[in-house]
């Protein structure tokens, strides 16, 4: 058997979006990850995130690489176009797709290996073009497709399951994604769906690119006593920062959201982000401070989570080329003719 | 071209230092045999370097229509002491050399076979001009007025040329016009001009332009009306992108909006340049890259994700010489066999081989519906000596009634009204299914993926299910057979003999025949216009008992791939090969058949 097609049967007291969709309306296939996968946990919060926002599924657009984690577009919304490209090269896909629509909500899935080794050169540069989409990285310091050999954002000193001890220094997605630009970097945790669906929602909505990095257990290959991204040892050093709330447009924010350590972010679609801040000091529109913030804790030996930077104001890659609004794909070929005239005067030039 | 140069049937080339700005000088001396409907072809060697190396132009004017390399050089401007020993030795027994005789000139450095020609052209711009800029470029000018001179070109022509060329800045159309009298009259008072052979007006080049294949590859995808590009920069495919740019900045422009219908992105890499692509053909854009060896090679893994999970693409392969970087500035069509099988596994491309500039605009065009309707990576394979060398083409026409060919793609309705829409199978029998796109319809959705998958579109590890799916595109394979264009054929039930060739081939291909015919060898001919072979080609190969295949490169990559896509005796095909990075020459090829005629006489 190949395909495990989930029954579709909505419970009648289901709650419904503004669609009237139920959160069944924004799953996909049955999983085929390994039982208590991170991963799995992700791709639940995602199906949470998607239907809270009300998104119709078919206008959404689902990419990724290779790997465990990049299988999971198969897992939600079956109703959605998924390419599931090849290994490290997910960004680029996701680059022209949104070149010729870029109507349609990307949700880009990866892994560490996927981004931080063989994907590396295409992670920065979709960053660097501020490519409006989801980006979503599940973060387990190993490769699981291939058995656990560790990942570009394995610890030093972290332990595979085998013995082996990572001597090289890791690469943290979060901090290359600010010294380069990046317009929205969070970091959570797949064991904390109330912390990750918020910021997965301002993530969708915001307009340009949103790194989400998500520490997320393999538990077949590295949840075990001395690795540093297990379940037990993320729940020990996990720190938040910050704690988003996604408040959709046009919504009251009542007065107790509204205290000294929450700071509001408005994103251009006149929702906004309501972070609850740990440290009143924090600042997640200031890139510096949030380099700063998050090196210095992560050499304590913790992994800060929140929201840690967003700025909403820069204008994605459709801005930067002056893409028209109309999508390239349903430009009518009238439109894109230049005719024979134009031929003429061009070859006039050649004589 | 016969022995000996006659009027309108001769070549200059002139060898300068690359930086020094002689482009221009040489265009405008192309362009004076142009105008005086002499047909005419240039071609420019240059190196892979900025500043300071060597370069050279050739002119040949070919009043047989010729326009492929002559392989002779009658008149040599000798503009570089570094390669002057060299430049010596190539002028053809008979013919003439010019250098600067501002400084003298070691006397061992002589023929006594041709006729070598002194200019001071150093001290004749240094006396009229002031800035050292404008000295080393009028210099190159001052040459074409000596060789105006020398070869009677018509006056009024070149004043048109310059007069075209400067019409917003009137002082350099003062300063060029100075620079070429200089030439002009240093050569009429010093020399017995005209030449015994010289430019004479002929009426051969109406309706024609000259042209290089990258410029009218570029204009054949804005045509095609191409939306969104992915590419990374490489010679000798670069200009196929600046053209692109340049022409849809202004002619995609909506006037309402100021905004451009079209996304030119600059990837980080090839990888990426066609990920670009197969993202946005996946949307339902045309979407297009263009590159070069290298970057063929970068591309494979994703040409075999675009081949397994059947998205359009569209790739312009202007060739250059390999292996690896090769000479990035020579010309060579080594890149077939890459091409055809591109990434692991039983993959195979669609390919499309012009000719020249005119075919490379007709069949960059095509290759768009090509790529949408057997949803598939199409390669056009041009190379350096087409995308980057002046030829002379006949005028570019676009069918006003042309519209694109999207090939299937399942409207909103289509999809309204079906049960269920699946993706890879074969309705319609022809080995191409219905795709649909992204955020049309949520009953069209369906994921598209490199892994094994069934006719449904589903994941798979079913032997059955998968070996159903590859079957199928082997249908779909002989389908695109039907769509590609036919080979061109020239053929006589006389001759037993026949020569295939392809791409820019072509020219050198024709003269050769002119010539063997001369010599009572009278052979057919077939060019190749795309892969999968047509049945013409098989029909060809069976009608004739020696067939010479001409290409350039060292391995017989067109001849191989015949041997393996066709039933064709191997004993029947023999190679006559050109690879050492210049454009093939004529003579090369009726060399190369004689030879072997000789040794079946001797055997
Ligand atoms: C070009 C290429 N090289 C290697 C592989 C093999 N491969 C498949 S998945 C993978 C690593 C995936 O690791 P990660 O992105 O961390 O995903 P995870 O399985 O951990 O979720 C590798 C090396 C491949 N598919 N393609
Ligand atoms: S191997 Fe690891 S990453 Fe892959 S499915 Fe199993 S638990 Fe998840
Ligand atoms: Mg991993």
């Amino acid at each position: 058997m190949s395909f495990l097609a989930k029954p579709k049967v909505a419970h009648p007291g289901l709650p419904r979006n503004e669609l009237g969709l139920t959160v069944r309306d924004y799953e996909g296939g049955m999983s085929t990850l390994c039982a208590g996968c991170g991963h799995d946990s992700i791709t639940a919060a995602l199906i949470q995130a998607a239907f809270e926002l009300s998104i119709p599924p078919h206008r959404m657009a689902k990419v990724s690489g290779i790997g465990c984690s990049s299988k999971t577009p198969a897992y939600f919304a079956s109703a959605s176009h998924g390419f599931n490209s090849v290994h490290g090269r997910m960004p680029s896909v996701a680059t022209g797709a949104n070149a010729a629509n870029g109507e349609l909500v990307y949700i880009g899935l990866s892994g560490d290996g996927d981004t931080l080794s063989i994907g590396l050169g295409q992670f920065c540069h979709a960053i660097r073009r501020n490519l409006n989409m989801l980006y979503l990285l599940e973060n387990n310091g190993v490769y699981g497709l291939t058995k656990g050999q560790f990942s570009a954002s394995a610890d030093i000193g972290s332990k595979a399951r085998k013995g082996d001890v990572n001597q090289q220094p890791p690469i943290d997605p979060c901090l290359l994604a600010l010294s380069i630009g990046c317009t929205f970097v969070a970091r959570s945790f797949s064991g904390d769906k109330a912390h990750l669906v918020p910021l997965l929602k301002a993530g969708i909505r915001h307009r340009g690119f949103a790194l989400v990095d998500v520490i997320s257990p393999c538990v077949t290959f590295n949840d075990h006593e001395g690795s540093t991204k297990s379940y037990q040892f993320t729940r020990q050093h996990a720190q938040a920062v910050t704690y988003a709330d996604y408040v959709p447009p046009a919504t009251e924010i009542r007065s107790d959201q509204a205290a000294g350590t929450v700071q509001a972010v408005t994103l251009h679609d006149g929702s906004r982000v309501l972070l609850h801040k740990v440290g009143a000091d924090y600042d997640a529109t200031d890139r510096t401070g949030a380099f700063d913030y998050v090196s210095r804790h992560q050499a304590r030996g913790e992994i800060v989570t929140g929201l840690l930077f967003i700025d909403e104001a820069k204008p994605d890659m459709h801005q930067v080329q002056s893409l028209p609004d109309q999508p390239l794909n349903s430009v009518p070929y009238d439109k894109l003719n230049p005719g024979q005239k134009a031929l003429d005067a061009i070859q006039a030039r050649f004589r | 071209m016969s022995k000996q140069p006659r009027d309108n049937d001769f070549t200059i080339k002139i060898a300068n230092v690359n930086g020094t700005g002689s482009a221009s000088a040489n265009t405008l001396l192309m362009k004076a045999f142009f105008r005086m409907g002499i047909p005419v072809a240039g071609k420019n060697y240059f190196p892979s370097n900025i500043q300071g190396l060597p370069t050279w132009y050739e002119i040949r004017a070919s009043r047989d229509g010729y326009i492929c390399r002559s392989g002779r050089v009658d008149v040599l401007v000798a503009m570089n002491a570094e390669t002057y020993r060299k430049d010596l030795h190539d002028v053809a027994p008979g013919g003439y050399l010019i250098y600067d005789s501002t400084w003298p000139r070691a006397k061992q450095l002589a023929r006594d076979d041709i006729t070598i020609l002194g200019v001071p052209l150093a001290r004749l711009c240094n006396e009229r001009f002031t800035r050292a800029r404008e000295r080393v470029l009028m210099k190159n000018i001052a040459y074409v007025g000596v060789l105006a001179a020398l070869l009677d070109l018509d006056l009024a022509v070149v004043r048109a040329l310059l007069q075209d060329s400067f019409a917003a800045k009137p002082q350099l159309l003062e300063s060029n016009q100075a620079a070429f009298d200089l030439g002009y009259h240093y050569a009429r008072e010093n020399f017995s001009c005209p030449l015994p052979f010289r430019a004479t007006a002929m009426n051969a080049t109406g309706g024609h332009i000259m042209i290089d294949g990258n410029s009218t590859a570029a204009l054949g995808a804005l045509f095609a009306g191409a939306t969104v590009v992915g590419w990374y920069p490489i010679t000798p495919s670069t200009s196929v992108i600046d053209t692109f740019k340049r022409h849809a900045e202004r002619l995609r422009k909506d006037p309402d909006t100021g905004r451009t219908n079209v996304a030119i992105i600059q990837a980080e890499d090839e990888l990426a340049a066609i990920g670009m692509v197969l993202g946005a053909s996946w949307n339902g854009a045309r979407a297009f890259t263009s590159t070069s060896g290298p970057g063929i090679s970068l591309m494979s893994e994703f040409l075999g994700y675009g081949y397994f999970t059947e998205i359009p693409a569209v790739l312009v392969n202007v060739q250059r010489c390999g292996p690896s970087t090769g000479m990035p500035t020579r010309t060579q069509q080594a890149d077939i066999m890459a091409c055809a099988y591109a990434s692991h596994g039983d993959t195979r491309h669609v390919l499309l081989f012009p000719a020249n500039p005119e075919e490379a605009f007709y069949l960059t065009a095509q290759a768009f519906d090509l790529a949408e309707r057997l949803q598939t990576p199409v390669i056009v394979l041009t190379d350096l000596d087409i995308g980057m060398n002046d030829w002379m083409c006949r005028d570019l026409q676009w069918d006003p009634a042309y519209q694109p060919d999207r090939g299937k793609v399942m409207s909103r309705e289509q999809l309204e009204k079906i049960e269920k829409f699946h993706r890879y199978l074969d309705v319609d029998q022809d080995g191409i299914p219905w795709r649909s796109l992204p955020g049309v319809h949520a009953k069209g959705a369906y994921f598209t993926r490199g892994s094994g998958h069934n006719m449904y579109g589903a994941y798979t590890e079913d032997a059955k299910e998968y070996q159903a799916v590859v079957d199928r595109l082997r249908r779909k394979w002989e389908t695109a057979r039907q769509y590609v264009p036919t080979p061109v054929v020239e053929q006589s039930d006389r001759h037993r003999v026949g020569i295939i060739s392809v791409g820019s081939c072509d020219g050198a291909v024709r003269e050769a025949r002119a010539r063997l015919a001369e010599a009572g060898v009278g052979a057919n001919y077939l060019r190749v216009k795309a892969f999968p072979f047509s049945r013409q080609v098989q029909d060809f190969l069976d009608a004739h008992d020696r067939i010479y295949v001409v290409e350039q490169n060292r391995d017989a990559q067109l001849r191989s791939l015949l041997l393996l896509e066709t039933r064709v005796d191997p004993e029947k095909l023999v190679a006559v090969l050109h690879y050492d990075g210049l454009p093939i020459v004529a003579a090369s090829i009726v060399d190369g058949i004689n030879q072997d005629m000789a040794r079946g006489q001797a055997a």
